[in-house]
């Protein structure tokens, strides 16, 4: 089974996105660590922190591209997902302070001390240990995307309508998580993090390790994705996507694929999510913010939708532009710029860049082709005949 | 009304004084009409008179207000969504041919055959040497095959209707249902589609909708006239065409 997949689902430009994203993992980490200080090609730590950050983007942008790219679902509220697997991670982290924290509670985080919790609540039980944290950045994401779509997908609810109360999930989960009431540190969230697994989050060390590990993550989502596209179910998601009645008249529970697809998507965007926030060091409901959903979509459709590679590059770029433009003389302009990417990237470049790449490169691979094709046919003393199915 | 645990007609297709409205527009009035098996019939009518929500209301798209539609005999169709009627053997050809425009053609039939359609059994699927045959098969009789790898967004209109009664054949349904299946075609490609039809009726059940009265008449079968969601007339082309109601109806009163 597994090779068989692994050889379908690897073309060349997957083949060299993965290399380059292992190379990257690797080579940043020990540049990181082993150069001296100072030298040229040493990568200082905060820009590991840093590019570990978009890597998690990138993961976040590769699950919203497998259900917008492929399925046609329009998720405005992926961020919650994120959020949510990032949340996750920092009770685990929260936890971890144990009594080095302000208040020296030894159960209680600081912010349960400080706003008179008598007890731990129920729903942070079981975050002291590492592996059940995990469980949860994949389930407490994937559960909500199932019940969400279960709901959605049954109700045959579609295209902007769907967009809009992914929107409004994520505007209620903001606000829930800003009351203090709520249990996750309100408005402060939860940060002044110390240790992971028992290593220090600050140190050097542990945040190559972490970039390693999102780089990992990186490698392994694109390959699941892959696995999925090129699958028979691919094709189902693209039928889905481009004639979704027709598929139905075909026999097709259109809604267990789209369910699949999102919670698949939804758990992809909880790892994404748990990895950011040992690197960032906080968490907070700014997360769930509308605006930072959208502004995933933007990353996907400037990279090119439905490329998964695109997804990951745009990712990366429109971020490094963000970071150059928000800490120079720029700074205040950075929304506009935002908006002027996207409307751009729409009129000029509607497939993204990845996108654009293709339609300038796929021709041209397949006159190639067909020049070879029609040598070889030549030299076989065969002549080529058009296909000319109508007659 | 009966309930039906047991088969009370030969029929393939059965309906039964069905009504449907929408928002006071009466689409389809007590309209009967039944479908032996391995017959072809065909549909004709004005603009408006029922024909397409009468396949919607039998594919399960539109659901309606009274009556009986029943598959086999003994399915009550009305109860049904479009994929459980898909799954039963219904196949249908859209009045606008709708295909995969992204996919190729080989690919437009791979999802069209009646074959798992789990989300389990398509992510873990592997092309099988019957599967294959089959859709070599139907390349052949819908005239594509060297057209296979071509993206189905590229073909021409009659193409397309072509392709699109390709991916009824890969579904392999008891009866098909087929909406203007001559629409923008020439009048070759409009001869070899009734050849086409006329083949596939050997094994299987058609119903036909088509405005193209030519190709009705070369297909040479039962023809049924609808005319605002009721059955106006009823027997061969000849007698249909020189019924006085039908001429009425079609050259206004």
């Amino acid at each position: 089974m597994m090779p068989h997949v692994l050889t379908r689902s690897l073309d060349r430009s997957a083949t060299i996105f993965l290399a380059v994203v292992a190379a990257v993992g690797i080579l940043i980490p020990l540049s990181n660590l082993l150069l001296p200080a100072g030298s040229m090609f040493q990568v200082p730590t905060y820009l590991v922190a840093l590019f570990g950050k978009y890597v998690c983007y990138a993961i976040l942008a590769l699950s919203i591209d497998l259900i917008w790219g492929y399925c046609g679902i329009l998720s405005l509220g992926h961020g919650a997902f994120f959020a949510l697997g990032g949340y996750a991670m920092g009770m685990y982290l929260m936890r971890q302070i144990g009594s080095r924290g302000v208040y020296g509670n030894p159960i209680l985080p600081d912010f349960m001390v400080f706003l008179n919790y008598p007890e731990l609540p129920w729903y942070w039980y079981g975050f002291d240990t590492f592996w059940f944290a995990a469980v949860m950045v994949l389930l407490v994401p994937g559960l909500l995307a199932f019940c969400f779509g279960w709901l959605a997908f049954r109700s045959r609810v579609t295209g902007v309508y769907l967009s809009i109360i992914t929107q409004a999930m994520t505007y209620a989960l903001l606000l829930a998580f800003f009351r203090n009431d709520f249990g996750f540190g309100g408005n402060n969230g939860l940060t002044d993090f110390k240790d992971i697994l028992g290593f220090n989050v600050q140190a050097d060390g542990t945040r190559a390790a972490l970039f390693l590990l999102s780089c990992l993550a990186l490698i392994i989502a694109f390959l699941i994705c892959r696995a999925v596209v090129t699958s028979k179910l691919g094709k189902v998601l693209i039928a889905v996507r481009d004639a979704e009645s027709r598929t139905r008249f075909l026999g097709y529970r259109v809604e267990s694929y789209k369910l699949f697809v999102f919670t698949l998507s939804a758990c992809m965007a909880g790892v994404a999510g748990a990895l950011y926030v040992p690197q960032v060091g906080i968490i907070n409901p700014g997360e769930f913010a509308p605006g930072n959903s959208i502004e995933a979509v933007i990353w996907v459709a400037v990279g090119g939708r439905g490329t998964l590679i695109g997804a990951a590059l745009g990712a990366v770029v429109v971020n490094y532009a963000k970071t150059v433009f928000t800490s120079g003389p720029l700074a205040p302009y950075w929304l506009f710029m935002l908006g002027a990417l996207f409307i751009l990237v729409t009129l000029l470049l509607p497939k993204g860049i990845i996108g654009t790449f293709n339609a300038w490169w796929e021709p041209w691979k397949a006159q190639r082709i067909a020049a070879n094709a029609e040598s070889a046919a030549l030299e076989d003393g065969v002549s080529v005949s058009k296909p000319n199915p109508a007659e | 009304m009966n309930a039906l645990p047991t088969r009370t007609t030969s029929a393939l297709l059965y309906l039964d004084g069905v009504h449907v409205s929408f928002d006071g527009f009466h689409a389809i009035n007590n309209l009967s009409l039944t479908l032996e098996p391995g017959e072809m019939r065909a549909i004709i009518g004005p603009n408006g008179a029922g024909k397409t929500t009468m396949m919607d209301i039998i594919t399960g798209k539109t659901r309606p207000d009274e009556g009986e539609v029943l598959f086999d005999g003994i399915t009550d169709l009305t109860r049904l969504d479009e994929t459980r009627i898909a799954e039963l053997g219904i196949g249908r050809k859209f009045q606008k041919p709708t295909v995969f425009e992204s996919q190729t053609i080989q690919d437009n039939l791979l999802l069209a055959l009646n074959v798992d359609h789990s989300v389990r059994g398509t992510l873990f699927w592997r092309e099988t040497k019957d599967e294959s045959e089959r859709i070599e098969r139907v390349l052949e009789t819908i005239r594509l095959k060297d057209a296979r790898h071509k993206l189905a967004g590229s073909l021409s209109h009659g193409q397309k209707q072509w392709l699109e009664i390709g991916m009824l054949l890969a579904q392999d349904p008891k009866l098909l249902l087929v909406d203007e299946p001559v629409a923008g075609m020439t009048d070759v490609e409009t001869h070899q589609t009734a050849e086409l039809l006329k083949e596939i009726n050997k094994d299987k059940t058609i119903m036909v909708v088509e405005h193209d009265m030519t190709f009705v008449r070369e297909l040479g079968v039962k023809v049924t006239c609808l005319h605002e969601g009721t059955v106006l007339a009823e027997g061969t082309i000849d007698q249909v065409s020189s019924n006085e109601r039908v001429i009425e109806v079609y050259l206004g009163r």
